[in-house]
This record gives C-alpha cells, sequence and structure tokens, in this order.
C-alpha cells in the first residue's frame, strides 16, 4: 500500500481502475458519476489509454464488450437510468461470458427519478437486471478505502470467472471524500493470458464469442455450465459483522445504509438498546448461509433491514432467515437518507413490543 | 520447373481459406451466400485471415461465423459498430468489419452506425440491403420500398405512415468521418464481379488506416419478397436499383493521422 491520499470517491473510482490495469475505458455522461469520464478524458491519453465517451449507454456497453472480449481489461461506469440502457449488454456479456467492470453510482428512481443517492438498483444488480438466467457478481462497498480495493478486486474475479463484475454504490460514495490508500499497481504484462479472446485465427482455429445456441439442448448446457460458473462464486462471499453476539436486534444494510446504521448503533448504546449489524459486501452472491448462522448463534431477537429504498435487500435478508425471528423494514428513498434517529426510534419501538410481548 | 510449380501449388492447398466448406443455411436464390464468398475472397486476396475479426449481427446472417474462418464476436442487434469500435480500439493492428443487415444497421442500430462512421472508426461495415426482414418472416424493414408488400405493410409501405426508405449511402456521405462509401447489387454476374472488387477495396481502405468504409449490397431476397430466384434479381434491377442507385458516394484520398 502507498501513501494515505485525500480522494473523492468518482475520482478514486477512475484512479484505482487505471492502477489496476484498465486501460479501455467507454462512457456516457449521467449525474452524479460525471467525474469518472472527465478524469479518464484526462489521464488515459496520458499513459497510452483509450478514453471513448459513446453516444449513449447502450454504445458505451457494447465497446466494453467488443474490448472485453479483445482480451483487455475494460470498464464502464453511469448511474440508474444509464444502467437500465445496459442491460441488454450486460446479458450478452454474461451470455458470451466476457470480462468487464460496471460501476452504477446509483441515483433515485424510477424513471429519470431525481440526482441524490439511492440504493434502489440492488434487484436489478442482484437478480440478473436484463433477460435470461444470468447473474453479475455484486460488490457493495460502505468505504471509499474499500471501494478503490473492490475496483481491484472486480477485475480479477471479472477475469477469474469470465464475467461482469458490479460494483454498486451510490452519489454519496461518488461525490464524498475520504483518505484513500491505493493497493499497489498491477502489471498488465503480468496478468495472464485469455486465449479465449478473439484476437484473429494466427496458428489456432478461429474463436467465436456468442450467445447464440439455436439448439435447445445446447442452450440447455450452456446454462447448466453458467449456473455452475455461479455456484462456484459462493467462495467469494464476504460480509462484516459488528456486535452480532450479544445483540437484541440485528440491522442488516449495505453501503451508505450500513454506515448510518452503524453510527445508530453507537448511539444507540447510549439509550441501552442493544443492537448489531450484519453487512453484506457481495450483494450476489448474497450470503444467506452466514446471515442465518449469525441469527441461530446469536440472541438477536429482531432483525431491522436498513436500505435506501422501498425494501429491496429485506427479500434476500428473509429467504436467508428462514422465518426464524421476524424481519422488519426501514428505508427512505427517493434521494432522501435514513438517519440515525430515525433508526434507533424504529429500533425502540421493535424492542419495546417485545419486551410488552414478554412481561405479558 | 515441373517440380518447383507443383511445390508452390502444395502450398496454396496447404493454406487455410476464408471461406469454410459446410452446408448453407440460407434460402434457394438468396444474395447473403454469394457476399459471404466476397468476403472471404477479399480477405484471402489480402491475405488478413489470421488478423481479421468479424462482428455478426442479428438476423439471417448472424451464423456468418459458421461460413467465414476468422475469429468473430456475435453482438446485440444493431450494436455491431459499437464492438467493432471496442474491438478495434484495444487491437488497431487488426482488421475489423461489421456484417449487417438492413433491420440491424438501419434500424435498430442507426445511431451505432452514424456515431462510428462520424467518427471515422478506421472499420469496415458490409451493408445487406434486401429491403425486409428476412429472419422474422419478412416484415417491413426502414428500406422497404414504397407500395412494396411485406407482413407487417400488407397494402404496400405507405409514406404517411411509414415513412420513406431509408438511404444509408446518402445519409452518411455528408458525414466527415466517412472514408469510403460505394453501393453495389449482385443481381447478375457482371454486378458480383463489381461487387467483389469493391469489397475488396472496402478492406483496402482500412489497411490503409483512412477510416471508416461501408459497402451497401442490394440483394435479393426471393423467399420474403415472394418470388422466384430469377424473378428476385430482375427486381433488384429494375426496381430496387431505381430507389437506391448504385453508384460509389466517397472514396477518399486522405489517411487519418
Amino acid at each position: 500500500m502507498g501513501e494515505k491520499q485525500l480522494f473523492k470517491g468518482n475520482e478514486a473510482i477512475a484512479e484505482a481502475a487505471i492502477r489496476a490495469g484498465c486501460r479501455y475505458y467507454f462512457g456516457y455522461p449521467i449525474t452524479p458519476q460525471n467525474e469518472i469520464p472527465e478524469y479518464m478524458s484526462r489521464r488515459m491519453p496520458k499513459i497510452g489509454g483509450v478514453f471513448l465517451q459513446a453516444e449513449s449507454e447502450i454504445a458505451a456497453i457494447n465497446m466494453v464488450f467488443g474490448a472485453g472480449g479483445s482480451g483487455v481489461r475494460a470498464m464502464t461506469t453511469t448511474s440508474s437510468p444509464g444502467m437500465s440502457l445496459m442491460q441488454e449488454g450486460i446479458s450478452y456479456l454474461a451470455g458470451a461470458e466476457i470480462p468487464c467492470v460496471i460501476v452504477n453510482v446509483v441515483r433515485g428512481g424510477p424513471g429519470l427519478g431525481g440526482i441524490q443517492p439511492a440504493q434502489s438498483d440492488y434487484f436489478q444488480a442482484t437478480k440478473g437486471g436484463g433477460h435470461g438466467d444470468y447473474h453479475c457478481l455484486v460488490l457493495g462497498p460502505s468505504t471509499l478505502q474499500e471501494l478503490v480495493e473492490f475496483v481491484f478486486l472486480a477485475f480479477d474475479l471479472a477475469d477469474k470467472y469470465r464475467n461482469p463484475v458490479i460494483i454498486l454504490t451510490d452519489g454519496v460514495m461518488g461525490q464524498m471524500m475520504e483518505p484513500v490508500e491505493f493497493p499497489p499497481e498491477v502489471d498488465i504484462l503480468k496478468l495472464s493470458p485469455k486465449e479465449w479472446a478473439t484476437t484473429g485465427a494466427k496458428g489456432r482455429k478461429k474463436i467465436i464469442l456468442k450467445s447464440l445456441y439455436l439448439d435447445p439442448l445446447e442452450l440447455e448446457n450452456h446454462n447448466l455450465h453458467l449456473q455452475e460458473k455461479y455456484n462456484s462464486m459462493q467462495e467469494e462471499i464476504k460480509w462484516e459483522e459488528m456486535n452480532t453476539k450479544d445483540c437484541d436486534l440485528l440491522l442488516v444494510a449495505y453501503g451508505t445504509a450500513a454506515r448510518v446504521s452503524k453510527k445508530a448503533i453507537e448511539v444507540a448504546k447510549e439509550k441501552n438498546l442493544s443492537l448489531g449489524i450484519f453487512r453484506p459486501i457481495t450483494l450476489y452472491p448474497f450470503p444467506y448461509v452466514q446471515l442465518k448462522e449469525v441469527v441461530k448463534k446469536g440472541k438477536v431477537k429482531k432483525i431491522l433491514v436498513v436500505e435506501m429504498n422501498m425494501g429491496q435487500m429485506i427479500e434476500d435478508v428473509k429467504l436467508a432467515i428462514e422465518g426464524l425471528v421476524p424481519v422488519e423494514f426501514y428505508g427512505r428513498t427517493g434521494g432522501v437518507m435514513p438517519v440515525v434517529d430515525e433508526i434507533i426510534e424504529k429500533a425502540e419501538s421493535m424492542l419495546k413490543v417485545n419486551t410488552l410481548k414478554g412481561v405479558m | 520447373m515441373a517440380n518447383i510449380k507443383k511445390e508452390k501449388d502444395k502450398d496454396k492447398e496447404k493454406e487455410i481459406k476464408t471461406l469454410e466448406d459446410v452446408v448453407t443455411h440460407y434460402c434457394p436464390g438468396c444474395g447473403h451466400g454469394i457476399v459471404h464468398r466476397l468476403v472471404a475472397d477479399a480477405i484471402d486476396r489480402l491475405g488478413i485471415r489470421e488478423k481479421t475479426i468479424g462482428i455478426a449481427p442479428i438476423g439471417c446472417s448472424v451464423l456468418i461465423y459458421n461460413y467465414l474462418n476468422v475469429d468473430f464476436q456475435e453482438v446485440p442487434h444493431g450494436r455491431a459498430p459499437a464492438a467493432a469500435t471496442g474491438i478495434k480500439r484495444a487491437q488497431p493492428d487488426k482488421v475489423v468489419f461489421t456484417y449487417q443487415g438492413d433491420g440491424d444497421l438501419a434500424s435498430i442500430g442507426t445511431a451505432e452506425i452514424v456515431h462510428a462512421a462520424n467518427r471515422g472508426e478506421n472499420i469496415t461495415t458490409i451493408f445487406i440491403n434486401n429491403a425486409i426482414y428476412g429472419m422474422t418472416g419478412g416484415q417491413m424493414a426502414p428500406t422497404t420500398l414504397l407500395d412494396q408488400k411485406t407482413t407487417t405493410s400488407p397494402y404496400g409501405r405507405n409514406s404517411t405512415s411509414a415513412g420513406f426508405p431509408l438511404k444509408v449511402c446518402e445519409l452518411l456521405s455528408s458525414l466527415d468521418g466517412v472514408a469510403y462509401l460505394e453501393r453495389v447489387s449482385v443481381s447478375s454476374p457482371k454486378n458480383v464481379v463489381k461487387a467483389k472488387r469493391v469489397i475488396k477495396h472496402a478492406f483496402e481502405v482500412q489497411l490503409a488506416n483512412k477510416g471508416f468504409s461501408l459497402v451497401e449490397v442490394l440483394s435479393q431476397c426471393p423467399m420474403n419478397w415472394r418470388m422466384s430466384p430469377i424473378d428476385s434479381v430482375k427486381w433488384v434491377d429494375d426496381v430496387m436499383s431505381k430507389t437506391f442507385p448504385l453508384k460509389k458516394f466517397k472514396d477518399t484520398e486522405r489517411v487519418r493521422s
């Protein structure tokens, strides 16, 4: 690790990508992630890389397809409405097994929505998003340090699994500043060669990167192969626990919502409320087993899922818990942030009901 | 002398040809097979098979990767010029071409072709205009002629409700990034010979780093035109070529810096 530098989230993403060996960036302007293409447009020409402002997010993701299929580390970044436009391309990337990194700096929706931070693209990112049976690996950082490390990790995972990797972050993370330390720079020449890439059929058979399988059995086999790959991603699962062994109420939150939730735990202590947090870091694959274990081993009475949306990750939490304890939700949406007091108020009401029941 | 000649012939035999020896899936009388052969021939003559990457479109010719022995990427409908841009930017020393039909290029992919052309991407596009959606069963295409009957213009294309045939070469000819534009047909042996020369030239333009090159090929689709193969080539000559005149639109001498 180098020295600590103060960085804005969006610019940290761009710098991290370059240091992780990305020399091909394709993007289209959209708030609140514009600092990424702007940074790339300044830096890429100086280091022999390619910055291209595409005519649309649709074109950008297909340029990533072409470059990723050429075997290089390629990336695009966008925000929610742009991410919707990229879904077609992402489905084809997943089908043709082409690695790439996509950052979604999420803003409130639906439709044009607003430009303030939100977590309302959780379903889209973790459940496929486009058509067909596929998944992207999804990482949900909650500090800028994690964000830069995950950009490196995302490129490694994309190459390892030949699969698109999404970093799901939001306008808070994109716009805030924090000190970060960049991991050691990746030597592009030392990356393992991609023998599956379309580089010209010289001294070998032709390579076809495709997602078309007209024979149903062939397509089923392709899907079984993809499914096997998604299952093998289980070993990448990451999560964080805080005060999970002794808490009465377990908060489950990711990204920016987890930052607020952690603060709520501290403040709750002063009120003699025992709160803990389980923070999923990989959102796909989701830490189902790990979350259930925490609830089984501890003395958690209830779970409160905190999100910056109307309740999306809560569905995965319920799947993980399998009815062991009640699961409730607190969320703000449209770009409004949940605040500590609101979380504590909700926690208090949940625990109070529990106590009363105990007395009766 | 005879021995030397024999050796040379042997070398030629060993040389891998671009056109694969496989059974065609195209309908009888279809123009795609002819154009595939012309593209393969251009690649062989220029000796670029080992450094060529093709982009397959969505449509009848998505299976072009079965017929040409070069690397291929198959990409979403209409997005071939964007993917080709990604490949060419990552591998500027390679030869990159897209092969697209009229639905792919002139309808759903209009933005991608216009902007790739306008950026002067150093790629080659082979554009097959058969005035119809072939693979989906003969629906109206952006290039369908006025009064032409299709399964979605059963009373003939009416300009009031369905607009006019989109003239791609005319449209692109105003863009500064375009280096070479020509419209040909494969309706007769004479026209095929011409198309062969033109397609090869389009690749030469890319090899000379001149920028974007596109060849529009008027191609017959007897099956969906509900015509015999003989009538369909006549229709290309007598009717289609009137709306889409065969000519060279642009051939620049300028080389990109």
